[in-house]
């Protein structure tokens, strides 16, 4: 079972029926033990990193995701969700992340379209499980302002070009993001999460 | 590369699909909204605009049941608009499973909507709808509210940028003069738009032939185009039209 975790922001509900979709069990839980109990853990999020964090403290989440991250169970974020796996966000000030993964979050900065909004190309860099059968020329959906810049820049499964190199997933252990939408990418996205859910069942930790 | 989105849109009266798209007849219930947004998913639409015209209170209540039944179906991103004038209506729609809500008239008539909208739920979720219509005497395109019927003497470029700065995501601009005439988009307004904000612009009315699409992304500068009759009456299909311009170079899913 997959515990989508809610801090009261984003919408959840597309996600666990995605997960209902490919065929896994997938609860929408702002309990810390079912959080800590279950056999994967889905970070959402829309909004802003410092709003995301403070509601993660607040509601005892913070230790739940962390503790399981440690414990070896496969995390997936999703969006800001992902961004919060990291050390520090400069969105709106300066704002400690989770720090599973070493690395930074960051605005885009030019004379072009912010934020990201649109479908737009996967280009895989890494062979891995959570993107198994993901071929080329598949697209994702985007919609987002901050981008993750990680210290090891081999974390980053695949990409996408906005303006320059844009992680898509990345990956360190058993802690996984998406900066993309899976839930809302079509066929693309439910295969990310169906493979994410395999991995779950299988208590597979890569590095 | 970011791709250029066509979005299907459609009107849905009392949980009903409003024009009769008569090319589903045979496979699918082409009234239910659910279905239908089932059937554009596949058909490689790349996002989705739901039109709620009803004006009942069970009317609005059928919506957000139309809501839910679409989250469970469709995995691409969706709006839902019409008739939404509190952050109260915006909360609901997102809980149900919208991706993002359409405001119009009542972000005209209180334009803090769009900032509480965008502070609350993100700003991704928040889509300016505009209504403009060519003033021949300003030289300068005028907003309308009310489904068109009023005028509001406000330049849509104005308009435009001041749903930016308060926090819109995205810009669903309608041209009244082009809207059913089938002879493409206003690409002089989408462009002046599109330059003039920084955050994505929406193509709407005029979509006749794919050729339209073609202008309306590259003269017209538009990010994503939406058209309704033109993919429900099958004149040409979503497949139809990316294939048109992938071949023609535009950066398509």
């Amino acid at each position: 079972m997959i515990a989508i975790v809610d801090y009261g922001m984003g919408n959840l509900r597309s996600v666990q029926k995605a997960f209902e979709k490919v065929g896994e069990e997938a609860v929408i839980t702002s309990d810390p033990a079912v959080v800590q109990s279950a056999d994967g853990v889905l970070l959402p999020g829309v909004g802003a990193f410092g709003d995301a964090m403070f509601h993660l403290k607040q509601s005892g989440l913070l230790e739940a995701v962390k503790n399981a991250a440690k414990h070896g169970t496969p995390l997936l974020g999703i969006c800001l969700g992902m961004q919060l796996l990291f050390s520090a966000s400069e969105e709106h000030g300066n704002h400690i992340g989770l720090n599973l993964i070493p690395g930074h979050v960051k605005r885009f900065k030019g004379k072009f379209k912010i934020p990201h909004v649109g479908w737009n190309e996967l280009q895989v860099k890494r062979q891995h499980p959570l993107l198994d059968g993901v071929g080329k020329q598949e697209f994702v959906y985007y919609v987002h302002s901050y981008l993750v810049d990680p210290t090891d820049r081999n974390v980053i499964l695949a990409s996408s070009e906005y303006h320059g190199e844009v992680p898509a997933v990345v990956s360190y252990k058993n802690v996984h993001g998406a900066q993309f939408h899976p839930e809302k990418s079509a066929s693309t996205g439910l295969r990310i999460l169906s493979n994410f859910g395999k991995m779950c069942r299988e208590g597979v930790a890569t590095v | 590369m970011l791709t250029k989105r066509i979005i299907p849109c459609f009107d849905v009266k009392n949980g009903r699909v409003v024009k009769n798209v008569s090319f589903l007849t045979n496979e699918r219930d082409a009234g239910d909204p659910v279905e239908l947004s089932a059937y554009y998913e596949a058909a490689g639409a790349d996002e989705l605009v739901l039109l709620d015209i009803t004006a009942s209170v069970e009317g609005r209540s059928t919506m957000m049941d139309i809501v839910r039944r679409t989250t469970e179906q469709v995995f691409i991103p969706f709006t839902v608009g019409g008739g939404i004038t509190s952050v109260d209506d915006i909360r609901e729609i997102l809980k149900a499973g919208a991706d993002k809500v359409s405001v119009n008239t009542a972000a005209v008539k209180n334009p803090k909507l769009i900032a509480e909208g965008a502070k609350r739920f993100g700003q991704q979720c928040m889509v300016v709808a505009i209504d403009g219509k060519y003033d021949r005497n300003k030289g300068d395109w005028e907003v309308l509210i009310h489904g068109g019927r009023t005028s509001t003497g406000m330049s849509v470029i104005d308009w435009a940028k001041k749903a930016e700065s308060l926090g819109a995501g995205e810009i669903l601009l309608t041209s009244f003069d082009q809207d059913g005439k089938k002879d493409g988009y206003d690409l002089t307004l989408t462009r002046l738009v599109s330059e003039a904000v920084s955050i994505p612009v929406i193509a709407s009315g005029g979509a006749g032939s794919k050729e339209h699409f073609y202008d309306v992304f590259t003269d017209g500068k538009a990010d994503a185009a939406l058209a309704a009759s033109i993919f429900h009456f099958k004149e040409t299909s979503v497949g139809e039209v990316k294939a048109y311009l992938k071949k023609k170079g535009v950066s398509i899913r």
